[in-house]
């Protein structure tokens, strides 16, 4: 027998082993289902397949959100229902209680509005830089490179990595004798205490994350690029058109429909920002970046006096904003599709 | 030599003039294979350094670990320094002990001669050395090997159930016509729209309910029914002829059997995209672990590193080799599925 047959018959055994419990249980179950097929008959059948996922949904998704709107409007400190009186808007007063719009601190909930404002910040820039380096970068690999394959894995592996191992990765290079400052110093500079200064660490917030999630948004527009025909570009050529004029007359108008999914989702996903920069700078110094999702953790779960509540009615307005970027998404789409 | 380098990478197919785009695309594409690996390689590299080596700064590029002589009459070996001795030569002593700003030296080759050495004046001896036991005294001491089985429980655990329940409802939505399934597709469409950030409190408030508050169930179950997972199922049965199924009918196979011995085999591709997404998505969740596990020998790797690097006093030797080992099943998941990974992200357009 030759090594790849044996690998090939001990792969196929190994797949039987790990298909022998599946076999199993689906075996086991296909009683109690064919029971019920003869109750409920084949017509009814399509409902006890979609029951459990709908369970599911129905248990964890659409309870806690009327749920969340309960909570929103009663106060106390207490989880269970019965334990929290109605309070009416007294929660939404509370969090958008200012005297002053512009100044953050004359606001009762200053924590929230902090919070409002970094992600504000933090949405608009990340946004950006994510946009003009993911198309940057798509466009590099969209050329006739050398082992294109490999330099396109390089760019989308850190997508992969967890947040948590993300922000230790860089924590460590910019820790106060982390490699960034040996390398500073080497220079003759002097060592930048990255944590300390408030605009540095959002700096770092901003490029962590850019740094993280670009592979995915270059490989939806690379999808995007590799769509446009060739021949439109040859075309180009021979018409002795500059590379300038290709790329803003050929190349980004067929590019809009992916370009303007990368937009919403990297909107999305922004709004949301927290686990990355929550173990990168624990939203420090002070509340430099801390941002609207870790307001509502802290809030609610991480502070001594776990105000339910007021997290309820913070996510509640952040959920108001997702929807409307959402509903952004779903529109762009459809004119997608019709395109 | 460089040029050569030059005119290999830069060598075209037909000679055309170089355009500043062709400089830029390499330069653009090394440095980001610098900016994209050198954090990773860098960690790598640090995780293998001894807790004393970290400290150091400048550090160094590689793992290095200080020589140690055995000298006679000394029981344990002593670590080895090269010394600039008075007269400028340059001679490699043990150290025996230190007392302030002087060390006490001997000569391996000749234990009797003990010298007094300032200390500015020696350098320790060093070789490449990899501090394996970052790796296994975390595994002995610590959590960590609780951490990892709790992060595999909830993997397997979660990929499982996902799998079964998706694949389930992705095949009563297109294998049946049935009254209701577009508001059915409609309403998981909607879910789509609630992440967890938004619903925080309440599912907490349900899982408190259902008793799995710091219980590796409570971290499975609310997020095991995705709306990916159910369109991705769905689009790929939905291209299995009918003929199939009609004739297992006609042989008297029950609607059970039809789903799982026809379609799922013949669905195993879409399966395993989604598979592999819900091994990415439960190996590396936080947020809603955070939330739920608050002891200790619950928490999974994510959060066992997130409190390890919390600590006062952080032992940077062991999280970044927990680090190493928190990242090592995505990146080889990723090394032999990345053609899988990439194209099911660019069709599907999820992550």
């Amino acid at each position: 027998m030759s090594t790849t047959e044996q690998t090939t018959s001990l792969r196929a055994s190994a797949g039987e082993l790990a298909a022998q419990p599946v076999w199993l249980i689906m075996r086991l179950l296909d009683i109690p289902m064919r029971f019920a097929q003869r109750v409920i008959g084949v017509k009814r059948m399509p409902y006890l397949f979609i029951l459990p996922n709908l369970a599911f949904f129905g248990i964890f998704v659409v309870i806690p959100l009327f749920v969340n709107l309960v909570y929103s409007v009663t106060g106390g400190t207490g989880l269970f229902m019965s334990q929290r009186p109605y309070v009416g808007d007294e929660q939404y007063g509370h969090l958008l209680n200012c005297d002053s719009i512009i100044d953050v601190s004359t606001c009762r909930e200053d924590r929230f509005w902090r919070g409002v404002y970094n992600t504000l910040t933090f949405v608009v820039l990340q946004v950006s830089f994510m946009i003009v380096f993911s198309l940057v970068t798509a466009l590099v690999l969209n050329r006739k490179i050398r082992a294109r394959g490999f330099f396109r894995s390089v760019f989308f592996f850190p997508v992969l990595l967890s947040p948590v191992v993300v922000a230790l990765i860089w924590k460590w290079i910019l820790l106060r004798d982390g490699l960034l400052n040996a390398f500073l110093t080497s220079l003759g500079g002097a060592k930048i205490l990255f944590f300390v200064s408030p605009a540095w660490a959002m700096f770092w917030a901003i490029f962590v994350s850019v740094w993280a999630h670009m592979g995915f948004f270059t490989l939806i527009l690379l999808a995007g690029l590799q769509a446009i025909s060739p021949d439109l570009y040859e075309a180009a050529e021979m018409d002795g058109t500059s590379k300038s004029r290709t790329f803003w007359r050929i190349t980004l108008p067929l590019l809009w429909p992916n370009m303007l999914v990368v937009i919403v989702l990297a909107l999305i996903r922004a709004v949301q920002i927290f686990d990355e920069v929550f173990v990168l700078t624990g939203g420090g110094p002070g509340t430099a970046t801390q941002f609207l999702v870790q307001y509502i953790y802290t809030t609610g779960f991480a502070s001594p006096t776990q105000n339910f509540g007021l997290a309820a009615a913070a996510s509640v307005l952040l959920g108001g904003a997702l929807l409307v970027l959402t509903l952004a998404q779903l529109f762009v789409a459809q004119r997608k599709e019709r395109t | 030599m460089m040029s050569r380098i030059a005119s290999f990478v830069l060598r075209r197919r037909n000679r055309r003039k170089l355009h500043w785009t062709d400089v830029f695309t390499y330069v653009y594409l090394f440095l980001g294979v610098a900016l994209m690996f050198g954090p990773v390689v860098w960690l790598v590299l640090s995780s293998f350094k001894t807790q004393a080596a970290l400290q150091e700064f400048p550090p160094t590029f590689l793992p290095l670990g200080q020589i140690s002589a055995e000298v006679d009459g000394f029981e344990d070996p002593l670590p080895l320094y090269s010394v600039t001795m008075a007269d400028g030569t340059v001679r490699e002593l043990a150290q025996i002990r230190r007392i302030g700003i002087m060390a006490q030296m001997v000569d391996p080759a000749n234990p009797q001669e003990k010298l007094q050495i300032p200390i500015a004046g020696r350098e320790p001896v060093r070789e490449f050395r990899l501090a394996i036991e970052n790796y296994t005294k975390p595994l002995q001491q610590f959590s960590f090997f609780r951490f990892l089985r709790n992060s595999v429980v909830v993997t397997v655990g979660a990929t499982i159930i996902t799998l079964l329940i998706n694949s389930m409802a992705a095949f009563g939505l297109s294998i049946y016509e049935f009254r209701g399934r577009n508001l059915t597709l409609g309403f998981i469409i909607g879910t789509l729209m609630i992440p967890i950030t938004v619903i925080l409190v309440p599912v907490f408030l349900v899982v408190t309910e259902l008793g799995m508050v710091n219980s590796l169930w409570g971290v499975i179950l609310p997020g095991a029914a995705t709306p990916t997972g159910v369109f991705l199922l769905r689009q790929y049965m939905l291209t299995i002829p009918r003929d199939l199924i009609d004739a297992a009918r006609m042989d008297k196979a029950s609607e059970w059997s039809i789903y799982w011995r026809v379609v799922m085999p013949l669905s195993m591709p879409a399966l395993a995209v989604l598979a592999i997404f819900s091994v990415m998505w439960r190996w590396n969740e936080f947020l809603w672990p955070l939330v739920v596990l608050t002891r200790n020998e619950v928490y999974t790797l994510q959060l066992g590193l997130n409190a390890f690097q919390g600590e006062l006093q952080v032992q940077w030797h062991f999280v970044l080799a927990m680090t190493v080992v928190t990242l090592l099943p995505v990146t080889i998941v990723f090394a032999f599925l990345q053609r899988f990974i990439t194209t099911g992200i660019a069709s599907s357009g999820m992550k």
